[in-house]
């Protein structure tokens, strides 16, 4: 695979978290590292027990194979590989897997002596995975409470978890999410289209600088958050979206068990109007 | 100084956030496949407990169902007329602990200078609703008969032992009106102020939802269908359902789920709610408990309309009616399910043909007819009074 010309001057030794020079080379354009050899170890080994799970399961149809946690009677313990087994291994996988990719991007943002805001960011998202298959049912005490690996299958999951509640839209951690999850798609929209009117200009005139695209902002509504501004905002957005979306699940069930209408009655009952 | 208020109000505004949590330990129970996310979980704080049963007034002896009939002993007696006298006083001390206040007793319905005058009302109400007790027992068994549950959680539609049955205690429960009852709502202003179009009201009836908070008089005097649900796949031009209809359905599944202390996975998996093959065999006996409640509703409740005083109408001026939660009160088997009925015969069935009632409808043949689960359970003939 060709090099690029810049390619040279980055691709620098050291940085490493584990392993020392043992992995501190590149495969093409892709740096290995310690955790680029687990996470393709874990990928691998989870995406083949999920086609041994689908081999030994009664379909074929990718949108119907499932991979089911176990029953609620094994609750924290290790069930047989044909009744869940199978699943808490490639959960172990799934996990092993992103977390090892966290840590490859951080051992990049090393590499170049740059911030950690990408592997915090991934961070967020292996949480909210995280939050469904390990804190929620450990915190009701049984793996079971897990979601299913399948495209149909957590779908049905996420149905009926959420009617549980009798109306999940009234989780107010649910509403915090959809809200910032509308937000960022919002941000990167308007982020987007003025980035690309900028550079998209009348024909046969220049390509207009961010000062233009500020007083787009100002003009419109009286206040542009600037260039910089504008990709801290986003990432405030996108990381809100997933935290809370993890705290909605985790809350539903371990810290609250009735329907979450019922919830709002703590406004209803403040002693002010009660 | 800034900096300090905002770390106080970091720390806490969680802290108050999570004021509105409970703690408590949780109880759960799988109902479904895994992995389908058919699950309970209760807090073990908000487990509405059983209540009470109160002891029989007097142990009921066989020989004390012997001797003369109290249709022979006394005058107009109309529903209790074939039992004997001393199994007619016992059930009527029964019931004067059970519904009349203490301090008239038998004069809440009673003339005491004439017993069998039918002058007072609440007479006449209760001699309709001991036909109504009668007719739940002996005519609505499928709604309390257990149905087995199979390997994960499939139906298997085989009739256990008859249910524990009701007698006037498991809605009364020592009031005159038992606690949870309904009546229509009023209608809203027309116009724009105040008009919140009979929804956006957090009562306790829709589970505090802003749903449509009048589905009972749709549901459960009325006689609409539960059909939201297409049976097939994409549009389907002969099948058009308001979102209304559909907002109304849901408050009153709210309702059901309230009443039991359960989710909308006691009975259904959401993948397709209509669809009775993936239903739990729970939910025939919530199909027959809508029809059974329609009917007391109706047959026993609306049908002595003038009977009613204003005290016992609601703000409509429709009588007080009944709901899922008149007699489960919150728990999934009222009274947990005690065979209450066994120490007082007189309401396991019609006693005298003559007065039966025969308004009980059979809601096998009406049970909405698509797969395995088709099979309703078989009403269990009425087992003779002992």
């Amino acid at each position: 695979m060709a090099l690029l010309s810049f390619e040279r001057k980055y691709r620098v030794r050291g940085g490493t978290f584990i392993g020392g020079d043992l992995f501190d080379f590149w495969v093409g354009p892709f740096y290995v590292g310690f955790f680029g050899v687990t996470t393709i170890f874990f990928a691998a080994l989870g995406t083949a027990l999920i086609f041994y799970g689908a081999a030994i399961g009664p379909t074929w149809n990718p949108w119907l194979i499932s991979i089911a946690p176990p029953d609620i009677k094994y609750g924290l313990a290790f069930a047989p590989l044909r009744e869940g087994g199978l699943w808490q291994i490639i959960t172990i996988c799934a996990v092993g897997a992103f977390v090892s990719w966290a840590l490859r991007e951080a051992e990049i943002c090393r590499k170049l002596g740059m911030g950690y805001h990408v592997p915090v960011a991934f961070g967020f998202a292996i949480f909210a995975y995280v939050s469904l298959v390990v804190i929620r049912p450990m915190l009701l005490g049984a793996w079971g409470f897990g979601f299913p690996y399948g495209i149909f299958s957590h779908l049905d999951w996420v149905s009926n978890t959420g009617y549980q509640y009798l109306h999940f839209h009234y989780n107010p951690a649910h509403m915090l999410a959809v809200s910032f999850f509308f937000t960022t798609a919002l941000a990167l929209g308007l982020h987007g289209s003025l980035v690309l009117s900028a550079v998209n200009p009348a024909k046969g005139t220049d390509v207009k600088s961010p000062e233009y695209e500020d007083t787009f902002f100002r003009d419109l509504i009286g206040y542009s958050v600037g260039t910089l501004g504008i990709h801290r905002v986003g990432l405030l957005l996108a990381l809100n979206a997933t935290f809370w979306s993890a705290v909605c699940i985790i809350i539903s069930g371990p810290f609250w068990s009735r329907g979450w209408p019922e919830w709002w009655t703590w406004w209803l009952n403040l002693p002010i109007w009660r | 100084m800034k900096g300090n208020f905002v770390k106080i109000l970091a720390i806490v505004a969680p802290l108050l956030a999570l004021t509105g949590c409970e703690f408590g330990t949780k109880v759960v129970e799988q109902v479904g496949p895994r992995g389908t996310g058919q699950q309970l979980v209760t807090d073990k704080s908000g487990m509405k407990k059983a209540g009470v049963v109160p002891p029989p007034p007097y142990p009921l002896t066989p020989d004390m169902l012997q001797g003369p009939r109290a249709g022979v002993t006394y005058q107009n007696v109309k529903v209790l007329g074939d039992i004997s006298t001393d199994q007619f006083n016992y059930t009527m001390a029964a019931i004067t602990t059970w519904i009349a206040p203490p301090e008239q007793g038998c004069n809440y319905c009673h003339n005491p200078a004439n017993m069998a005058s039918d002058e007072k009302y609440t007479k006449v109400v209760a001699r309709r609703m001991f036909q109504m007790t009668q007719n739940i027992n002996a005519n609505w068994k499928p709604h309390f008969a257990q149905v087995a549950t199979g390997p994960g959680g499939t139906a298997v539609a085989s009739v256990a032992p008859a249910g524990a049955g009701v007698t006037c205690w498991t809605c009364h429960r020592g009031n005159a009106v038992p606690v949870n009852h309904w009546s229509n709502a009023v209608a809203d202003p027309r116009g724009i102020k105040g008009n919140k179009h009979g929804q956006d009201t957090p009562l306790q009836s829709v589970a505090y939802a802003s749903l449509p908070y009048d589905s009972f008089s749709s549901y459960l005097s009325g006689q609409e269908q539960i059909r939201v649900q297409d049976t097939r796949q994409l549009r389907n031009p002969g099948h058009v359902v308001p979102i209304s209809q559909t907002e109304k359905t849901y408050g009153l599944m709210m309702h059901m789920s309230q009443s039991l202390g359960v989710n909308c996975s006691f009975c259904h998996n959401s993948q397709a709610f209509g669809n009775w093959a993936i239903s739990r065999p729970t939910r025939v006996n919530a199909w027959y408990g809508i029809r059974m409640v329609r009917e007391i509703n109706n047959s026993y409740i609306n049908s002595l309309d003038s009977v009613w005083p204003a005290n016992r109408r609601g703000p409509a001026g429709d009588p007080l009616k009944v709901n899922c939660a008149t007699c489960h009160q919150g728990i999934q088997k009222p009274l947990g399910g005690y065979h209450m009925l066994k120490d007082y015969p007189a309401l396991s069935g019609p006693t005298s043909p003559a007065a039966a009632p025969v308004t009980a409808t059979a809601p096998a043949a009406a049970i909405p007819a698509t797969t395995a689960m088709a099979a309703p359970p078989a009403v269990v003939p009425a087992k003779p009074a002992a």
